[in-house]
């Protein structure tokens, strides 16, 4: 008897639809399996097996032919188990094809009959609906996961015995692991501890409010890491949408999701300098998604962005601009999402402390090689940059109370609020995002701040691309102080923000 | 021109340095007799390595000095030997005054009135600030300043000299075809038209660190005194005031703090009897130099107070814009926009990112 069962698997963060079919007939008893099969996917039939077995069905020695269409795209991993097991009970008579229509089945077997959880559930619960299902069988595990999707049944299930017991009709679906939603586990630090460094504390205030990436230039210790670190506790809270866009990525990473429920914080990424370009963008034979991925909706951090290998670095210039990243293999191209906000920190010279005579013994030529090791386009990327001064023990010292998290974080979802509301359709998020077309149209200029322009473009030699980067920072401090127009001191402060490159080093 | 000729021969033998053809020149009196050395009589020379044994062979098997004097003639390089009429007086009269000098620029070695800069490669804000104001009024008096090209005081104060439409002139330690640092290559173009590039190497010596200290006897004995701007204890600027004071030049520094190790150098001279730098109008007076009226600027922008307020907190060292605020007690954004509105009138000058002096 020929039977089809609906089964998905992810490539890249994406769903793909894959029908099971099964064919049980006459012939030698012998049990084979067609569709571009990895080894993954091939094992699965002596899970489905015995799996059948210790369920208590036993099979009749009959020819069994497993295909899983479509034939070209290549199948990996043990989701295809359950989906497989169900195709041949059914072949055998035990379903009728009706009960399973519209059904989407997904999970691996192990030999005893017990259904075992996998990566990837998220991205395919949610395409549920799009594929036209209405109910989703998934591993009790990977209930509360599927569940995060809207406007689809799911349904948890322990073991292959219950599968088909439900499809029979026999069995009423359990209900999920009882977890209270914790709302999310805190984020760790808080602005209040971060002593001093008023200047930093602002443009981190900048950049959260506009999603501008930004580079914090500074000897050891004057807490670049720190800031850093607690940038993701001023950025306003991930909207519904968002919250869905990282999940999945994340479920499609195997990486666990709290419970089982929506990530609820922006994700904060700070891989090591010895990180591969491949680590970086996402890769392997069948993709995953990279830390720019994974940082999506984010903060990817880079400590020591000097370090970095080249190659890591240069990855990076594509999908800061167009906030995705795509991925070319032989099993075909992949589009991971990847609009993160860079920071990075890097010291001003090998040594660190450049500026100080005591300490710094770098050379020219040194502290040259050290900053060539950061391209110009890249640098050119970057918003905001801003130097961390080195802290005096005065600062630590002071008992002057600090500004917490929460205070800062108010101000930046009104900013944030303002900008939302003034991009509404425009498939904009924040200012920073904002091509140099649409500065023009959001930054309208009075004469007084044009002639400051005028002027800074020729004394500060600025470059048309740093001239836009000024806009757009300017009028994510507009939005901050609530202001329709850009004023002088908008400007002025945005000036302050900019990247000199060439001129870092001339003199002290 | 045949003698010319001659001494541009021995001048380009490779490896060689001042000290070794001033040995060969003891033994064999003229150029042409060492050009024309039997084999057997160079196998003699025992102060001579064997690598420069062969090297002076190969010299006088293949080096065609016709063709190769009137190539670098082409190529803008002219070759002053120390018997030549344009050879430097001043220069001569040291007692290891280079055989020959090779020279490219629009003019010759300086003769007249000349001042030598040098300090640190690595100086501060306050250093550059005084080698080129130094540099601008050396200019404005007709006087010509002379230094290694190098990073730090040497490049800034020549192209401080350059700017104002002095003339300078650039001593190097490797071959006038090169430019080092390369950094400098406009400082290095525009020298060659206000002044020249001199080097007693060979067009094609690369620059070894080991040149640099001999090039430094050059640079003093260039000029008739030597201005020594900001050095640390152990440093190249401090080579050039020794050899200086043994060529019988007057020496220079500029005072500074004593815990600060860029000007304990400078201090150190001081403390030595060189002359003490303490206001430049009239150390130019006192050197017979005439400086021009200078004329006040006045300046009628008016400034906001917050901007009145970080500007006063400034001065010639430079300020991190966190130092700023801890003593203005303002807020970052306001500080921020203030130093900014300051650039653009030009009170103050970002020297490095986000730090500022006055101008």
């Amino acid at each position: 008897m020929f039977t089809t069962v609906l089964s998905a698997s992810v490539y890249g963060v994406e769903s793909r639809l894959v029908c099971v079919e099964a064919d049980v007939g006459d012939g030698l008893p012998q049990f084979s399996m067609v569709g571009d099969l990895s080894a993954q996917v091939r094992e699965a039939q002596e899970r489905v097996r015995s799996a059948l077995r210790n369920s208590g069905r036993t099979l009749r020695p009959q020819r069994i032919t497993v295909n899983l269409s479509p034939a070209d795209l290549r199948k990996y991993g043990s989701g295809y188990d359950l989906a497989i097991a169900v195709a041949v009970a059914s072949g055998y008579g035990e379903l009728k094809q009706e009960k399973l229509s519209g059904i989407l089945i997904i999970g691996e077997l192990s030999l005893n009959g017990e259904v075992r959880s996998v990566p990837g559930i998220l991205p395919i619960a949610a395409d549920a609906r799009k594929y036209g299902c209405h109910t989703c069988i998934v591993p009790y595990e990977n209930m509360r996961e599927a569940m995060q999707a809207e406007d689809i049944k799911v349904v948890g299930v322990r073991s292959l015995q219950e599968t088909l017991l439900y499809l029979q009709g026999k069995w009423n679906p359990a209900e999920p692991p009882q977890e209270s939603d914790t709302e999310s586990e805190m984020l760790q630090g808080d602005f209040s501890e971060i002593h001093g460094q008023q200047m930093v504390r602002r443009a981190a205030e900048v950049a959260a409010a506009g999603g501008h990436n930004m580079l914090m230039v500074g000897p050891p210790g004057s807490g670049k890491s720190m800031i850093a670190q607690r940038i993701a506790t001023i950025l306003p809270p991930l909207s519904q949408e968002e919250q869905m866009e990282v999940s999945r990525i994340y479920s499609a990473a195997s990486l666990v999701l709290p419970k089982g429920f929506l990530l609820y914080n922006r994700p904060f990424r700070s891989p090591h300098h010895t990180v591969t370009g491949r680590a970086l963008s996402g890769g392997g034979n069948l993709p995953r998604p990279g830390e720019l991925s994974l940082a999506h909706n984010g903060v990817l951090f880079l400590d020591e962005l000097p370090e970095f290998s080249r190659d890591a670095l240069e990855i990076l210039r594509q999908p800061l601009e167009e906030g995705k990243i795509a991925i070319s293999r032989v099993s075909g191209s992949y589009v991971f999402p990847a609009e993160v906000m860079l920071i990075a920190a890097m010291n001003p010279c090998p040594c660190g402390h450049f500026g100080n005579l005591n300490k710094c013994t770098c050379t020219y030529p040194q502290i040259r090689r050290y900053l060539s090791r950061i391209s110009s386009p890249l640098l050119d990327r970057i918003d905001i940059t801003v130097e961390a001064a080195p802290l005096g023990f005065a600062q630590l010292e002071t008992e002057k109370r600090e500004e917490s998290s929460a205070e800062i974080r108010e101000r930046v979802i009104r900013a944030r609020r303002i900008q939302e509301h003034r991009y509404t359709h425009s498939g904009v998020r924040c200012n920073a995002r904002l091509g140099s077309k649409q500065v023009e149209e959001v930054c309208s200029l009075g004469s007084g701040e044009r002639r400051l322009l005028q002027t800074a473009f020729e004394k500060l030699d600025l470059s048309v691309r740093s001239y836009y980067r000024i806009l757009r920072v300017a009028r994510t401090i507009a939005d901050l102080e609530g202001r329709e127009d850009i004023m002088l001191s908008d400007l002025e402060e945005a000036l302050c923000y900019r990247s000199i490159h060439q001129k870092y080093w001339q003199g002290r | 021109m045949t003698q010319e000729l001659e001494w541009f021969w021995l001048c380009s033998i490779p490896g060689f340095y001042r000290r070794d053809l001033a040995a060969l020149l003891e033994i064999f009196q003229t150029p042409q007799r060492i050009r024309h050395m039997q084999a057997r009589e160079l196998e003699k020379l025992t102060f001579l390595k064997e690598k420069q044994r062969r090297s002076l062979r190969e010299h006088q098997k293949s080096f065609d000095m016709q063709e190769t004097y009137h190539k670098n003639r082409e190529r803008g390089i002219s070759f002053i030997s120390c018997e030549d009429e344009a050879y430097p007086r001043r220069l001569r009269q040291i007692e290891d005054y280079p055989f020959g000098l090779f020279v490219k620029g629009t003019h010759l070695p300086p003769t007249g009135r000349t001042v030598a800069i040098v300090g640190a490669r690595m100086c501060t804000n306050y250093g550059r600030a005084m080698a080129m104001k130094l540099a601008e009024k050396l200019a404005g008096c007709g006087v010509s300043v002379i230094s290694g090209m190098a990073y730090g005081v040497d490049g800034v104060a020549q192209a401080a000299c350059l700017k104002a439409g002095g003339r300078s002139f650039g001593v190097l330690g490797c071959g006038v075809d090169l430019c080092y640092p390369r950094e400098h290559r406009g400082l290095y173009e525009q020298m060659q038209r206000q002044g020249c590039v001199i080097s007693e190497y060979p067009p094609g010596t690369q620059a070894l660190s080991s040149h640099f200290p001999p090039r430094n006897r050059i640079i003093s004995g260039l000029a008739e005194t030597i201005v020594v701007v900001e050095a640390k204890k152990k440093s190249g600027s401090l080579i050039t005031a020794d050899m200086a004071l043994e060529q019988g030049r007057d020496v220079y520094a500029f005072p500074g703090r004593i815990d600060d190790p860029l000007s304990a150098g400078c201090n150190a001279l001081i403390a030595q009897g060189a002359g003490i730098v303490t206001e430049i109008d009239s150390f130019l007076e006192s050197l017979g130099f005439l400086p021009t009226k200078k004329r006040k600027k006045r300046t009628n922008i008016v400034l906001a107070t917050a901007e009145e307020l970080v500007y006063s907190c400034l001065d010639s060292r430079a300020l991190n814009l966190q130092e700023i605020m801890g003593s203005v007690d303002l807020p970052a954004q306001q500080v921020m926009s203030a130093v900014t509105s300051l650039q653009m009138h030009d009170l103050i000058e970002e020297t490095a990112k986000n730090y500022y002096v006055r101008k």
